[in-house]
């Protein structure tokens, strides 16, 4: 009913009949960048210095284990269900928990945990940013409550900015609920205008390429 | 201009302390833009304005179109639609939806359309607490304000005045430390959160061929909102549509550069309903609420639509040096600075508040750097048209129609017009380089508020015309 009544209130302006066909739609603007993965790294290390990020460049997945190892030092984390954490031994590590089923587990767990652990389904390389695709193995918490998040990028995943991931997801949220774009920590300026990191999200990001 | 127009920018020019505040942030913003639209930052810029613009025209020419296609699109995720004309229709689908869902608490990300509403006093007028989360909303929420400005609403607040209000409002120890003061607010908010019985966005963009609602943030606080409690309700106006998530491609980058000179905003969510099978977090309810509000009447000026076309990134109220002088408060609704002056007086009326479109220079920055091209001048021009119609209309401007009639008389009778000039010349000699004050006589009403403003200059010793017959006299 109300419904209806906006519809027909829209067509009415535009003069328009219901199910009127549409004049032709501009193409969408995908610009790609031809770029090398070294290219492609070396510009995601200096964009996410500029957000106060971190940057690690792990020469084996081992190696990634070890420097998240190294930033727990011992403290809680939570990691997501990606199969690569477990590839690189980081859901193995002493207080790192992982291997979520039950919804409630994980949110008390998000809530309380100093370190947030998860698997990037791809990077910008332009921007620096992590993007994440909600799904089984990745939810929507762990890069969120807790205020440290460790993202691990297979550097296969590196594509060169939004417009090739939007060519490679044209329909991003298609069979998932969200897909989320983090690009530094999370922050705030509106006390006048200093700006804070970690106002709701993590105030402090790193980024493991592998 | 309405008396308490007028009252609101004379106390904002007495304020010192503020306009330092409003000119200083707003310049920072200014330098930021810049920055990040250079031909190096990012070369096509023009291009991708214009894309925008386009893409925006298309939606708005067919968004009977668009509407359909988006809300086929959220039910076939498991979402629900719910088209509503006013305010009163929003908040009783909302009042509805607590009361079934059993929801007290109700946790909120920035909306303007909810602002335009009054939502949350809708709420609260029904024992819902409605819980701002924004750090600068949470802060003008417990200041009973409105929003200062679209992307800082606290912007004409210092550290002390929030130290004064966390000190009253949430009783917590006096604290004059700007990250000190945000954690505080971290810790206050956080609980709500994950108390929360509903989340309430807003939404950036609504895309039509995917369902899905699009929140641009940098605090985390929309990921909260819309991932913590068990409901999430996007209220949002119709003219948000764009058709496809790949024209993300062009209005994400144009967004952050053109608000705060970021690249990309800290986070992009794109979000199309309920958890999905196997998803372990994410609302289990997905409702987005349309408002015409309006908009449909707006719609029906195919040149004034374009006013629709803004995605609230603010340049224009940075760029805008009354927007800079007088500050957000000063205006009549909701929406300020030069985006706030076209788009209030379609929504309410050409006598809301008359004198908006005449509080311009009209110096063309806000059209300069919209990141849509919307041209607000022009709109305007338009809208000032408006006004005086509906005022002659109305029986209003006699007095200046016999003048602007006397005044014609006058130029279209030499005698009359040197007569004239003589007399003024007589009036006003003898006050040095600047008329600063008029004679009494003539020193009433608009010439008086005209005046009041500006120093005129004062007239020669001798006339043109008297120049001019003495140049010729001489050579003859």
């Amino acid at each position: 009913m109300n419904r209806e009544r906006v519809l027909a209130n829209v067509r009415r302006a535009l003069g328009r009949e219901p199910g009127q066909a549409i004049a032709p739609l501009p193409e969408p603007r995908i610009r790609i960048a031809q770029t090398a993965l070294e290219d492609r790294l070396r510009t995601m290390r200096a964009a996410i210095a500029r957000l106060t990020g971190k940057f690690y460049e792990a020469a084996s997945p081992r190696d990634a284990c070890r420097y998240v190892a190294e930033q727990l030092n011992g403290a809680e984390a939570v990691a997501s269900n990606a199969p690569f954490l477990a590839e690189c031994g980081i859901t193995a590590l002493p207080n790192v928990r992982a291997g979520w089923t039950d919804p409630a587990a994980l949110r008390e767990a998000c809530a309380r945990a100093p370190f947030g652990i998860t698997c990037a389904d791809f990077a910008l390389a332009d921007t620096a940013t992590v993007v994440l695709l909600t799904s089984r193995e990745e939810s929507r918490l762990p890069s969120l409550l807790p205020p440290c998040h460790l993202a691990v990028i297979p550097r296969e995943r590196i594509l060169s900015g939004l417009d090739e991931l939007l060519a490679r997801e044209p329909l991003p949220v298609d069979s998932r609920s969200a897909m989320v774009l983090i690009t530094g920590p999370s922050r705030t300026g509106d006390i006048e205008q200093i700006l804070v990191r970690g106002v709701h999200g993590p105030g402090e990001i790193h980024l493991v390429v592998v | 201009m309405s008396a308490i127009f007028d009252e609101r920018i004379r106390k904002v020019a007495a304020e010192p302390e503020v306009q330092r505040k409003v000119y200083a942030a707003t310049g920072r913003l200014m330098e930021h833009r810049r920055h990040a639209v250079t031909e190096t930052a990012l070369p096509d810029y023009q291009e991708l304005r214009a894309h925008a613009h386009e893409l925006k025209k298309h939606t708005l020419e067919h968004l009977d179109h668009y509407l359909e296609q988006f809300a086929a699109s959220v039910e076939r995720n498991g979402g629900r639609v719910i088209f509503c004309d006013t305010g009163d229709e929003v908040e009783d689908f909302l009042i509805k939806l607590a009361g079934q869902r059993g929801a007290r608490l109700l946790v909120k990300s920035k909306s303007m359309t909810s602002e335009e509403i009054d939502l949350n006093e809708r709420l609260e007028r029904h024992q819902l607490e409605a819980v701002e989360t924004d750090l600068g909303e949470f802060i003008v929420q417990m200041t009973g304000e409105r929003p200062y400005h679209i992307v800082a609403p606290a912007m004409h607040l210092s550290r002390y005045d929030v130290a004064d209000l966390f000190t009253a409002k949430l009783g917590a120890p006096r604290e004059e430390v700007i990250e000190e003061q945000t954690m505080i607010a971290r810790r206050v908010l956080r609980e709500k959160f994950l108390k929360a019985d509903i989340g309430i966005s807003g939404a950036n963009f609504l895309v039509a061929d995917s369902g899905a609602v699009v929140l641009v943030e940098n605090e985390g606080n929309a990921r909260l909102t819309t991932s913590a409690p068990r409901v999430h309700v996007a209220v949002a106006g119709i003219e948000k549509l764009i058709p496809r998530a790949q024209d993300l491609a062009v209005f994400l980058k144009l967004l952050g550069r053109s608000a705060t000179g970021q690249a990309l905003t800290s986070y992009s969510s794109i979000l199309s309903g309920p958890r999905r099978e196997g998803e372990l977090d994410g609302p289990e309810e997905f409702y987005v609420v349309l408002l015409d509000g309006g908009r449909s009447r707006l719609l029906a000026d195919a040149d004034k639509r374009q006013s629709l076309f803004c995605i609230r990134c603010g340049a224009c109220l940075n760029h805008c040096p009354v927007y800079r002088k007088i500050g957000g408060h000063s205006f009549p609704w909701v929406y300020s600075g030069p985006i706030g002056a076209i788009i209030t007086p379609q929504f309410m009326g050409p006598f809301h508040e008359p004198g908006l479109p005449f509080a311009s220079t009209l110096c063309g920055e806000c059209a300069e750097v919209c990141p849509v091209k919307i041209d607000i001048p022009k709109i305007l021009l338009e809208l000032r048209a408006e006004v005086k119609e509906a005022e002659t209309r109305a029986g209003a401007n006699r007095l200046e129609r016999l003048a602007f009639q006397v005044w014609a008389w006058a130029m279209t009778h030499p005698a009359v017009y040197e007569m004239g000039g003589l007399m003024a010349a007589a009036a006003l000699a003898g006050q040095g380089g600047y008329v600063k004050e008029l004679p009494g006589l003539i020193n009433i009403g608009p010439v008086k508020a005209w005046a009041s403003q500006r120093d005129v200059p004062a007239p020669a010793a001798q006339s043109f015309r008297d120049w001019w017959r003495q140049r010729r006299g001489g050579r003859a």
